[in-house]
């Protein structure tokens, strides 16, 4: 009977929080289709209008460019970069490796205001802050690890003897990796490349403090136009909001193809 | 000492039904095993029994009073499970104290019983260990010691020896069974080796699909099987469909084109019905006798060495293949007679879909 | 080594790019913009009470958060260890503010909170409340970061706890454990550490709050914690020296929160285990 009421209140807390994440998303939805909407349940009249304004005065178009290149050359190197890494961190024990792996884990645990602000001096000095290049590499900071991380499992589940066999029958070893430990890890790779894709879609910090005129991504000019709230009709800022969110939706729905979500945050392992 | 456990109980899972009114009456001091093959319910009928899972319909009684009620951890009972379930946070010793602990028993008291446990199964010495540092046999030995060291009425085994290597499993089963003696437990014991089943158990149950197929001693199973299925599971390798010709007592004679067996029956069988005839290959043997019923004469197809002797395959005149047991070495190739002798062959009503 | 020349481009990156700075960081703070090499950044820092305050201000944002988020993840986490009714949908929409990140949450709650939202809306509607503020100051903040936090909270305690093998808590029953004492004596020793290191991950998110205690919070006041702080200096006085030197102070505000949660954990697993009259691991 205990049981029962204990249950039911949890059950009760997690509907009321679900129904509260709808309001939050919710709200952005309706006000982005709103001509006015002032403390009624639901707008008078419903206009689409508000998306060719946003996107004319943000210049979204712009803003779009600039994401996706940031998304895909920093999805692209991180997996370039990560992907030897993983292997050899599945593959090979060596001294060091603890604090290697400990380097590695780093930039996904200190919190990017923490470090992004001595991050953001340095590459300012350097004149890379400010620019596209700039916002690249401060996001791959983090993005780097976590595809190393994401990937480590799927590399150290192909079995060591796959490659023997590959061996044995005359494949180099350019030719194993590229017939054999490539084609297997795919999923992994696809897994990671969603993940880092998405992460770096909604990486907010290190964005914005790198980020000058012309190299901000939608995140933070959605940042600056909340900010500036009153400069422009919340229904635009909105409207900016909702074609964010169909972005990073658009990638989320594949990456939940490929993980559950309890993979999307940290994994913790457990050691018995 | 409990002097009856009794069960009767139905499990669906959905519109799956898992145990089909799965009813049984065991007497203290009995080992019972129930034997089956994978997701026949075994499991399922253990955990309903120590109330970790409820069933759709039943009771269980013990000693004739309702226990279906009962939450798991009043119920007193002792359970091993499949893969130990050893809790790693605790060492060897406080694994076997954990419910002792939660019974309140004094501190002298509990370390003394831990200390008999341990040297019950013969691990002395290992009471500071983590689970993880031990082998598989010695985790195994810390969960029966743990199970038994609350004096559980009754004991449930589920499929205990299933993750040993073959030499360890036939250990374990010999202490097993000294310590169901030693102790006067009243134990459900599950299995899908029949070998286990049957040198263990006072009874066996053989459960399929959820249901009841046969019961009995061990004997009884290995000799008097009731079903194909059944004779299939103890061992009995041959099988040849026939048709009933005659009956006289309690042996019938039966035939399909060339081949007539006269064997035993278990089940009553008239003439005409259809039947199978089932015989181990341990139980065929070579002859100088004429061909009659009985007696087959076939080409050695395949032999296989295996020790004591030698595992020889024959295929007989007419189509079937026999697979017999021979002292001898053959050749492949050669002709053989052989005869199948009537108290051995056992002929069962023919089951559809079964072989 | 051949094989070593697999890690070199990514250590080098991180090297580079991660620990340089970092150190670059710490040693521009100690050379304040008046020159020389002293600690007057952090000097000036711990005297200047509008500066000092964000210390306060952030743990008093961060401490509670964190103990709500943890205590309700956890609870939430656990009773669904068995599986439940629309397990993947619930899990599925709890991802949906992690991947949509700070912002856009920090909007929609100015929405939906806000006076004229649909909350206040319902609230005023059933005739049971003023129309009261939630956004734009404490509270605000407070459930921005819930809503961020709680779901990436409970999915890893739930990934953690569906890890643990349901036999033990069935064989604890059967050995006459009750629901609380197979929680107590069981569960919590296993769940422990991942609870620990979950709670360590939101304090220091919860530490470095920016984008919420700006959109839904009131940065100049109440809400100003210390990332706004360093980010002022830095991008608003352009003095990089005292923004490092406010970076570093909030990396050892982060650093003394783990450490506390490191120490409670080695605390209670001890005692956990104890009981059973069993020696430490
Ligand atoms: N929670 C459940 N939900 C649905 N079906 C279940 C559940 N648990 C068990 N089953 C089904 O019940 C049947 C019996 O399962 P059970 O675990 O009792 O088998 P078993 O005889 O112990 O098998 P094994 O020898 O493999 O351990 C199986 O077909 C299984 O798929
Ligand atoms: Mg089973």
């Amino acid at each position: 009977m205990r049981g029962r009421l204990w249950r039911l209140a949890v059950f009760l807390f997690v509907v009321g929080f679900v129904l509260n994440l709808a309001g939050v998303v919710g709200h952005v939805l309706v006000s982005s289709l709103a001509r006015r909407w002032f403390a009624t349940p639901l707008p008078g009249a419903l206009t689409t209008e508000w998306y060719a304004y946003a996107w004319r005065e943000f210049q979204l178009d712009q803003v779009l460019g600039v994401t996706l290149t940031v998304a895909g050359t920093v999805t692209a190197a991180a997996l370039v970069l990560g992907f030897p890494a993983a292997y050899l961190l599945a593959r090979h024990d060596f001294r060091g490796k603890g604090p290697l792996l400990l380097l590695f884990f780093l930039p996904l645990l200190v919190p990017q205001m923490t470090y992004g602000i001595p991050l953001a001096t340095t590459l300012y000095r350097y004149r890379i802050g400010g620019t596209v290049a700039g916002v690249i590499a401060a996001n791959l900071v983090p993005m780097l690890p976590l595809a190393i991380f994401v990937l480590l499992p799927f590399v150290e589940q192909i079995s060591v003897s796959l490659e023997w066999a590959a061996r044995v029958h005359g494949a180099t070893r350019l030719g194993v990796v590229r017939r054999v430990i490539v084609p297997l890890a795919l999923p992994g790779l696809l897994t990671a490349g969603l993940l880092v894709l998405v992460n770096t879609v909604a990486n907010f910090e290190l964005t914005f403090l790198l980020s000058g005129a012309g190299s901000q991504t939608l995140v933070v000019a959605l940042y600056y136009a909340v900010f500036a709230a009153g400069m422009r009709p919340i229904y635009s800022v909105d409207a900016m909001a909702v074609i964010y969110m169909a972005v990073v939706l658009a990638v989320l729905v594949l990456a939940l193809r490929l993980v559950r979500p309890t993979q999307m945050v940290f994994r913790l392992d457990r050691r018995d | 000492m409990i002097t009856s456990l009794a069960f009767r109980l139905t499990k669906r899972f959905g519109a799956k039904v898992v145990l089909d009114d799965l009813a049984l009456e065991v007497r203290g001091r009995e080992f019972v095993t129930v034997l089956g093959p994978s997701g026949c319910g075994k499991s399922t009928a253990l955990n309903l029994l120590a109330g970790l899972t409820q069933p759709t319909r039943g009771e269980i009684r013990l000693d004739g009073v309702r226990i279906d009620g009962l939450p798991p951890e009043r119920r007193g009972f002792g359970m091993v499970f499949q893969n130990y379930a050893l809790f790693p946070h605790l060492t060897v010793g406080a694994n076997v104290a954990f419910g002792l602990v939660l019974r309140g028993r004094g501190k002298a008291e509990i370390a003394e019983r831990v200390r008999r446990m341990l040297e019950l199964v013969r691990l002395t010495g290992f009471a500071d260990r983590y689970p993880g540092q031990l082998s598989g046999g010695q985790q195994q030995r810390v969960a029966i010691a743990r199970a038994l060291a609350v004096e559980p009425r009754v004991l449930l085994l589920d499929e205990p020896l299933s993750n040993l290597d073959a030499k360890l499993r036939l250990e374990m089963r010999g202490e097993i069974k000294r310590l169901h003696a030693d102790l006067g437990l009243t134990s459900i014991y599950v299995t899908h080796d029949q070998a286990e089943a049957l040198s263990l158990s006072d009874r066996i149950v053989i459960l399929r699909d959820g249901r009841v197929i046969q019961a009995g001693t061990p004997a009884e199973i290995h000799d008097r099987p009731q079903t194909v299925f059944v004779a299939d599971f103890m061992g009995y390798r041959n099988f040849f469909p026939l048709t009933v010709a005659s009956e006289e007592g309690d042996t019938v004679l039966a035939r399909a084109g060339a081949l007539a067996l006269r064997g035993r029956t278990v089940v009553p069988l008239r003439p005409g019905d259809a039947a199978v005839a089932a015989v181990r290959p341990e139980d065929v043997e070579t002859t100088t006798e004429p061909p009659g019923p009985n007696v087959v004469r076939g080409t050695v197809r395949l032999t296989e060495y295996l020790g004591r002797e030698h595992g020889v395959e024959v295929a007989l005149e007419g189509g079937p293949t026999l697979t017999v047991r021979l002292a001898h070495p053959v050749t492949v190739g050669s002709a053989l007679a052989l005869r199948l002798p009537p108290e051995r062959v056992v002929i069962l009503p023919a089951e559809d879909g079964a072989r | 080594m051949r094989v070593v020349s697999l890690l070199a481009p990514s250590v080098a990156y991180l090297l580079v790019m991660f620990v340089f700075p970092f150190a670059y960081g710490v040693l521009l703070s100690l050379r304040p913009k008046g020159g020389g090499v002293s600690l007057a950044n952090y000097v000036a820092f711990f005297l200047d009470p509008w500066q000092a305050r964000t210390i306060w201000v952030t743990a008093s944002i961060a401490v509670p958060n964190t103990l709500l988020t943890v205590l309700l993840a956890l609870i939430v986490a656990y009773a669904m260890r068995g599986g439940i009714w629309l397990e993947r949908t619930i899990t599925t929409m709890l991802v949906l503010p992690i991947a949509l990140g700070t912002v856009l949450v920090a909007e929609g709650i100015n929405g939906f909170y806000g006076p004229k939202g649909w909350l206040n809306q319902a609230l005023l509607s059933l005739g049971l409340a003023e129309p009261t503020r939630l956004t734009h100051n404490y509270t605000g903040v407070m459930l921005a970061l819930f809503v961020q936090h709680f779901p990436f909270c409970f999915l890893m305690l739930l990934g953690y706890i569906s890890g643990i093998d349901p036999a033990l808590e069935a064989s604890a029953r059967v050995l006459g454990a009750g629901p609380w004492a197979v929680f107590r004596r069981v569960m919590w020793p296993l769940i422990a550490p991942g609870v620990a290191i979950a709670g360590a991950l939101v304090f220091v998110m919860n530490f470095g709050v920016f984008p919420s205690a700006v959109l839904v919070g009131q940065p100049a006041g109440a809400t100003r914690t210390i990332a706004i702080a360093a980010y002022q200096e830095a991008f608003e006085h352009y003095d990089m020296s005292m923004a490092s030197a406010i970076a570093v102070v909030m990396g050892v505000c982060q650093l003394a929160g783990l450490a506390v949660i490191l120490f409670l954990r080695r605390r209670m697993a001890g005692t956990g285990v104890a009981t059973m009259g069993a020696g430490k691991r």
